[in-house]
């Protein structure tokens, strides 16, 4: 089959010991059976590792951080789309979604493509709105509450069993066996995160991962769900295995179908030890940075995704590999001053020749 | 008592949960015990059937057959 031949952008290069979903979407689509890929590397910092890999990005552009305001954003866009001519883009950081998806409609009109969540998707599975979102469907999640000072947190206390999860708006999440533990964990996360602060009912189980896609219409693309075998101190997964679990693809697919999902998610859930019964506990609204070992298992998320984007028809995968396992590994990249002197001086880099490409 | 659906066992007692993604590691009386499961034997059969193949008495064997299906409940390979 002759490959067809697209530009896309992806943001996300940052494979760290915290990896951003970039490279292994980018080594998903580099796979696919039906693109010949050429690839715009998105970066904010001028040393994401993505960056200096010979093999993924064809060229590389910074951009603005989102804290700079859409304009900015956007101006960026424009002038690397007149270079690169993209015809989509896909962000994979969290704090950068709701920017791209408030230019969503700027960015069609440009000829654009993107498949992303709505703004009310986007802000309705926030953590401090899980509770209501899950309700509204059907979902089970461990009983929430939302405090902004320390009053509600101890009236908030006084009324659960311990221990809780305290966890912050955005990231971190503590389990407090005492309401000292609780406060401290409370003014440590605040200081970081600002408000609110998420008390969480802690339940004893399994943790486990999906990574799907949905199509924007209600329709579970693909999932695959995972078990975390290696976790380092940060809580990131070092190590994973696909597993079989309905229960959990059940769980995706209602999130999906209910919520009319676009674009890829990782969901989180847990399994309570004593009943069985599966838990939400978080939705991230983008491929999680595992998203590779779907594509291993069969299911290549990232390639579905541009398809949908394209207004393709896309059939939802109906298997995947179970017992497939990742392992990350670090491995010290040693690159000439160039490419860093490159973006660091003009905020742009051609990696590899579009003639060698 | 059965072995659950999703657990596989290798010739050389590799077990693999394919719905929890553990794994652990079986001797070989383990690894037999697993296949003895997986056919539905009962843990009057499995007594038998060890006490014929080892030179055990009977007490020993019981107390062994049972904390060795305790230890596979507890790591949820079993349906009971």
């Amino acid at each position: 089959m002759n490959r067809i031949p697209i530009t896309i952008a992806v943001t996300g290069l940052n494979n760290t010991d915290n990896p951003g979903p970039g490279i292994p979407v980018i080594r998903s689509l580099r796979e696919s059976g039906y693109f010949e890929v050429r690839i715009v590397g998105l970066v904010y910092e001028n040393l994401e590792p993505g960056l200096y890999m010979d093999d993924m990005a064809d060229v590389v552009y910074t951009l603005p951080y989102p804290s700079m305001g859409h304009e900015m954003l956007l101006s960026r866009l424009v002038y690397i789309h007149e270079r690169e001519d993209l015809t989509l883009i896909i962000p994979n950081f969290d704090a950068e979604l709701l920017t791209f998806i408030k230019l969503a409609g700027r960015l069609s009109a440009m000829g654009i493509r993107t498949l992303l969540p709505t703004q009310e998707q986007f802000e309705s599975r926030q953590k401090d709105r899980l509770t209501d979102f899950a309700r509204q469907f059907g979902i089970a999640v461990p009983k929430s509450d939302a405090v902004t000072g320390i009053g509600e947190l101890m009236q908030v206390l006084a009324e659960s069993r311990y221990p809780v999860v305290v966890k912050g708006r955005f990231y971190e999440a503590y389990v407090a066996h005492t309401a000292d533990q609780a406060q401290q964990y409370f003014y440590r996360l605040s200081a970081k995160w600002g408000f609110p602060i998420i008390v969480q009912q802690f339940i004893r189980g399994q943790e486990f991962n999906v990574t799907a896609l949905g199509d924007g219409k209600g329709r579970l693309i693909g999932a695959v769900p995972m078990r975390k075998t290696y976790v380092t101190s940060n809580g990131k997964g070092w190590a994973g295995i696909a597993i079989e679990d309905d229960t959990l693809l059940d769980m995706a697919r209602t999130v999906v179908i209910q919520t009319r999902w676009g674009g890829g998610l990782e969901l989180e859930l847990i399994k309570e030890d004593s009943t069985g019964d599966v838990y939400l506990i978080e939705i991230n609204p983008r491929f999680p940075a595992w998203v590779y070992l779907a594509t291993a298992c069969g299911q290549n998320h990232p390639e579905a995704l541009v398809r949908l984007a394209l207004g393709q028809t896309v059939e939802p995968f109906t298997d995947y590999n179970v017992g497939r396992m990742f392992v990350r590994y670090s491995w010290d990249m040693v690159c000439d001053l160039s490419r860093f002197q490159q973006i660091a001086t003009t905020g742009e880099v051609t990696i590899r020749p579009e003639a060698l490409a | 008592m059965k072995l659950r659906k999703s657990v596989a066992v290798s010739e050389n007692g590799f077990v693999f949960n394919a719905s929890r993604g553990d794994s652990f590691s079986a001797n070989p009386t383990g690894a037999r015990i697993l296949d003895w499961l997986r056919d539905g034997k009962s843990e009057e059969e499995m007594k038998t059937l060890l006490l014929d193949l080892y030179d055990i008495d009977e007490t020993t064997c019981e107390k062994d057959l049972y904390d060795f299906l305790k230890v596979l409940k507890q790591h949820n390979l079993l349906d009971v």
